[in-house]
């Protein structure tokens, strides 16, 4: 529960965080609400030198209408994001998945932009992000790019981001009206899912993303076509992805300790079903 | 056996639902726990643990460790060897033949488990003293781990090679009217069940992990030990005989402590070893346990395979029950660690009548796991969930409701006092009105009637309703009863009640709360007795040196046996004070009441003497009667007479899904009865935690090994302690058959809770997935166990086979 040595530097700007980043070099971490990076860190399995702190780097908070798009700045927490009344209008989804995310202590510590740069399969945020067609927007010592949620998840804990790159914001196109559905499976209320689904259907258009269904947040293609058929055939053309393409998007359902690898493909099948069902009633 | 009349609510104190004087303390953070304590000087102490289950340790090089700066000491376990008087102590020899295997606070030559200390470290701060363990070099010579229970008893790997086998001891009860009892009643029964159940391991996880401080006095040899312990009196006197230290050298205090569930009623290694080393280098020497520490180094509960048979007659009436336990001790034995499953020993007839015919056999095997110990309930939780299910499957046999075959099996109430098959008495009882009552609030017929409207084809939903009834046998315990069972130490309690001259009251309890809020029970004893204001009296606890008699909280003793004790001290002040107050009064002893903390002469109520009064009298002592000691105080030791046996029925309702195997609790009802209640808020309370440990056990809790002996379930993320959110509104009722043996009427009921829950809940879900055949659910039910299990109840049932 005592981290190994290291050092804190506290950052006012998003610039200076990204300069103390790189003048560090490779062992040094930017450190957000803490919560996924601490625990590692206490429990030795993460062992930074330094921690960036940009906890407190001002004009990073915030949720704004921005045309078809909501940006929600990378350190908002978890609690802001589940209690916004602009993603409740427009992307209730997310706003509905960020109040699964732990406790109302991890919601109100953690922040969505550590969330999405931990690239925890597990978690929810980057699943939800992905399903919805999110954008991300880092920023770097040469300026700032955005990378589609598609293409951001790259291995377990491992994203698109550079080392010396920061995310800063968050896009998430407006769900204008669409059904949606967020199915967190877990023991208890306060878990990780043990697999979760986020999913979204409107007339002709659809996303699904599987949360803990192998080393990266999974979205399910082949769904735009589903959304435009009956909801009988949507799901079953879900679950059918589900068992021949589940391998080839990368899922590998591990087994742990509260589920069997078979159990997570069951569980992903009856979780999608449901909430097509749901985004669609 | 004697009765007692309950002679208490002269001031109607008893009973209320007072706030407890413990809490805003606890609330806003005041109260000091072991590892608040601001001890300057202090060197910390970590402790390095085996990776192995079971290991050769070759060679330690502590050389990289000492080199750091910060870091003042490291030792090995060999280097240590000299500072121990005695090995780490063990305090129930069950039987004579008990293989006992001689361990000390570091392993020294192998390691027997992950978590066994091998070396430790005192450093500046418990920082340093935590990095220094990584810069120490071991090197093991890693051996076979016995892992599975039941794999230890082939012995093909023996853990203690000089005690020749795994096996620590065999346990018999077998109680026959008449020889081959048992034998006969099986083969002439109607009905047989034989059930073979599992107690997972489990992690006790007190929220405060442990921690322990040892200061030395400046002068004189006498050391102080904090400990976060429940039991500071039996800590006081194994410390004395484990280091060979005097023992009136040796204070232990136990500050505030968070919870403890039967792992504090244990004698550590830290604890030794930051008295010895503390001792060996005159600082004061300090340690705290991490969480993941805490899953590996604190003991563990449960660890039982259970096989039970019941023997009925043509109406499902017991007529015999036999029992073959196999438990797990883990590596060595710690204090209590081979009377565990003895204390059920005697339960596993629940709270039915059967004829003298029982046959119950425990052995006991040592594995290369954290040794097993006391955790809420200690035995009687697992004999309980035995008896509770084998009843229900019981019940599928006869083809009744589980709650009429529980009916038909019930001590009579007309029958109490009743002398049990095994020679015990249980003192009262009316468990056909518990489960009536239960059944009432549950509304048991309505659930039932809907579960036959919503178990239907079709639907992807379950509705399952479980019943549990039980006795706790607690209040320990009859000293003598103690010594028939070889129990090292007695049972008695402990207490003084001192009233100050201004009328504020001082007891001494030799109880010591960790939780249970006895400074508030004692508080309102006290005020009902004397007829003071509870806010008026204060309870010293938890030092030998304030109460140095005692023998501390564990086993729901803490009420029935120091309580009453409080009270019989009142008792003496009340008769000391009433001399007092005859003599100035010039009235015969004889001629006063006692009343709302005034002595009054009868027939004359002008003529009367507060409390208040005879107080300051007793501490001017210008005015006693001849002979009179000044003071008005009293101390009682007490030995209760027999255990306490509280008693309930616990009902629930669960919906199971059938497509996750996913277990919602939906409603929960516990009717207990622990007598007369002193404080209702505070019962409710223990209800409350135990029912939802039981719950955890049932559902969410279970101490994983992988093959090698590694702990997979070492943090709170893997260790799924349910919270708050998990559980439904636990909703409580009470019958209220007060105790004959003592003057309050009450019993235990620390434990109670999870003593009815584990059943009452796994019966729920069985019953939820009867129709497919589904007669058992390993514990913990997680969703993939349940769909686990439904997937081999329809395989068996497609492929023609039955379960
Ligand atoms: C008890 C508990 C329960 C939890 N339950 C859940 C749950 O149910 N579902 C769930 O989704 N999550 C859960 N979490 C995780 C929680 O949501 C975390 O807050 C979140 O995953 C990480 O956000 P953070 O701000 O705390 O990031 P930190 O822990 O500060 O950082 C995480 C990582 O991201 C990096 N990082 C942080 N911010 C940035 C940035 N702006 N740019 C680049 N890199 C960055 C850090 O360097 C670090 O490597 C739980 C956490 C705890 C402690």
């Amino acid at each position: 529960m005592i981290p190994a040595a290291f050092d804190y530097a506290r950052a006012s700007s998003a610039e200076e965080a990204i300069a103390l980043i790189g003048q560090y070099g490779d062992e040094a971490k930017f450190l957000a609400g803490g919560h996924s990076l601490l625990p590692l860190m206490k429990l030795r399995l993460a062992q930074p030198t330094v921690l960036v702190d940009i906890g407190r780097v001002p004009d990073l908070s915030y949720i704004r209408e921005e045309g078809d798009q909501i940006a929600i700045g990378a350190l908002t927490r978890h609690m802001d994001v589940e209690t916004s009344p602009l993603l409740h209008q427009h992307v209730p989804l997310l706003a509905h998945a960020a109040g699964h995310v732990g406790d109302p202590q991890v919601r109100h510590r953690g922040t969505i932009g550590g969330s999405i740069a931990h690239a925890d399969p597990a978690s929810d945020l980057p699943a939800t992000t992905l399903a919805l067609g999110a954008t991300y927007v880092a920023k770097g010592p040469n300026g700032t790019r955005e990378i589609a949620a598609a293409d951001f998840y790259h291995g377990f804990l491992t994203s698109a981001l550079e080392a010396d790159e920061m995310l800063v914001e968050i896009r998430v196109p407006k769900m204008n009206g669409a059904g949606w559905s967020f199915q967190k499976f877990n023991r208890r209320a306060q878990d990780w899912a043990i697999v979760g689904v986020a999913a979204w259907r409107r007339n002709g258009d659809a996303g699904v993303a599987l949360v803990n269904m192998g080393s990266v947040p999974i979205l399910a293609t082949d769904v735009a076509s589903a959304a435009s058929s009956r909801i009988g055939s949507a799901i079953r053309r879900v679950t059918n992805w589900l068992d021949t393409s589940l391998a080839a998007a990368q899922a590998d359902p591990q087994p742990d300790l509260n589920a069997s690898a078979d159990y997570r493909v069951h569980l992903a099948k009856v979780l999608t079903r449901r909430a097509l069902e749901a985004a669609s009633a | 056996m004697t009765t007692i009349e309950t002679t208490h609510t002269t001031n109607g104190v008893i009973g209320q639902r007072l706030l407890r004087k413990e809490d805003p303390a606890l609330l806003t953070g005041e109260a000091r726990y072991t590892n608040d304590l601001q001890i300057p000087g202090a060197l910390h102490l970590a402790v390095l643990r085996s990776p192995y289950a079971h290991a050769k340790i070759l060679r330690v090089d502590l050389s990289r460790a000492l080199e750091m700066p910060g870091v003042r000491a490291a030792y090995s376990g060999a280097d240590l060897a000299d500072l121990w008087a005695a090995p780490m102590p063990c305090a129930w020899p069950v039987t004579d033949d008990m293989k006992n295997p001689v361990h000390y606070p570091l392993a020294t030559s192998t390691a027997c488990y992950v978590g066994d200390g091998v070396a430790c470290v005192l450093a500046e701060t418990d920082a340093i003293a935590r990095d220094a363990l990584e810069a120490i070099e071991v090197d093991y010579e890693p051996l076979r781990a016995v892992v599975g229970l039941e794999d230890a008893l082939s012995d093909e790997v023996v853990i203690h090679p000089d005690l020749g086998t795994n096996k620590s001891y065999t346990w018999n009860l077998l109680v026959e009217e008449t020889e081959g009892a048992v034998e006969a009643a099986f083969a002439s029964a109607t009905y047989t069940v034989a059930e073979r159940y599992v107690q997972q391991r489990l992690l006790p996880m007190a929220m405060e992990t442990r921690a322990v401080a040892a200061v030395p006095q400046p002068f004189g040899g006498d050391i102080t030990l904090y400990s976060s312990t429940q039991v500071p009196h039996i800590l006081k006197v194994m410390t004395a005989i484990t280091l060979g230290i005097p023992e009136h050298q040796v204070r232990v205090v136990a500050p505030a402590v968070g919870g403890g569930f039967g792992s504090k009623l244990n004698v550590y290694a830290e604890e030794l070893l930051c008295v010895a080393l503390s001792r060996k280098i005159g600082l004061p020497v300090r340690w705290n346990e991490e969480r993941s520490e805490n899953s590996m180094a604190t003991i563990h509960g449960r660890g039982q395979i259970q096989n039970i048979e019941l023997a009925a007659d043509a109406e499902g009436k017991l007529t015999a029950v036999r029992v073959r336990l196999l438990a797990d001790m883990g590596a060595y034995l710690q204090l209590v660690t081979p009377g565990i499953p003895i204390l059920g020993a005697f339960l596993y007839a629940g709270v039915y009548h059967i004829p003298k015919a029982y046959d119950f056999s425990c052995t006991a095997a040592f594995t290369n796991l954290t040794p097993t110990d006391a955790y809420r309930g200690a035995g009687r939780p697992e004999a309980t969930y035995a008896i509770e299910r084998a009843m229900d499957a019981l019940a599928r046999e006869v083809g009744v409701d589980p709650l009429e075959i529980r009916r038909r099996n019930f001590i009579p109430t007309e029958a109490y006092p009743y002398e049990a098959f095994s020679g015990l008495t249980y003192d009262s009882g009316d468990h056909d009105l518990a489960a009536t009552k239960a059944a009432e609030m549950i509304d048991y017929d309505g659930l039932r009637a809907r579960q036959a409207e919503v178990n239907v084809p079709g639907s992807t939903k379950r509705l399952g309703i479980g019943v549990s009834t039980y006795f706790e046998m607690c209040g320990l315990a009859p000293s003598r009863v103690l010594a028939s069972l070889n129990y090292g130490a007695g049972g008695w309690e402990a207490a003084t009640v001192r009233v100050l001259p201004t009328n504020k009251v001082q007891v001494v309890t030799g109880t010591s709360p960790h939780g249970q809020g006895h400074e508030t029970s004692w508080s309102m004893i006290v005020a009902d007795k004397l007829g003071v204001d509870p806010a008026d009296v204060h309870v010293l606890h938890s030092d030998t040196a304030i109460s140095p008699l005692g023998l501390d909280t564990y086993g729901s003793r803490s009420l029935p046996v120091g309580g009453v004790a409080v009270a019989m001290a009142c008792d003496k002040v009340i008769d000391k004070a009433k001399q007092i107050a005859a003599h100035q009064l010039e009235a015969a002893v004889e001629d006063l009441t006692f009343e709302d903390g005034s002595f009054s002469v009868q027939g004359s109520p002008d003529r009367a003497l507060p409390l208040a009064a005879i107080a300051f009298a007793a501490f001017t002592a210008h005015n006693l009667p001849d002979g009179l000691e000044p003071n008005l105080e009293a101390q009682v030791s007490y030995d209760p007479p027999n255990f306490s046996w509280p008693f309930g029925t616990h009902m629930c309702a669960v919906e199971v899904d059938l497509e996750t195997g996913k277990v919602d609790l939906i409603t929960y009802v516990a009717v207990d009865d622990c007598g007369v209640q002193i404080n209702p808020l505070i019962v409710d309370g223990q209800v409350h935690g135990g029912v939802v440990q039981g719950i955890a056990q049932a559902l969410y809790e279970e101490a994983v090994y992988d093959v090698d002996g590694n702990l997979t379930t070492s943090t709170l993320a893997e260790y799924l302690v349910p919270a708050a959110s998990d559980v439904p509104s636990i909703i409580t009722g009470h019958t209220v058959t007060p105790s004959p043996t003592n003057q309050l009427g009450v019993k235990g009921v620390g434990e109670a809770g999870t003593i009815g829950a584990a059943p009452a809940v796994i019966n729920a879900v069985v019953d939820a997935l009867k129709e497919f055949g589904v007669t058992d659910v390993p514990m913990p039910a997680s969703p993939l166990t349940v769909w686990n299990t439904l997937n081999n109840a329809r395989a068996n049932h497609s492929s023609g086979g039955t379960s």
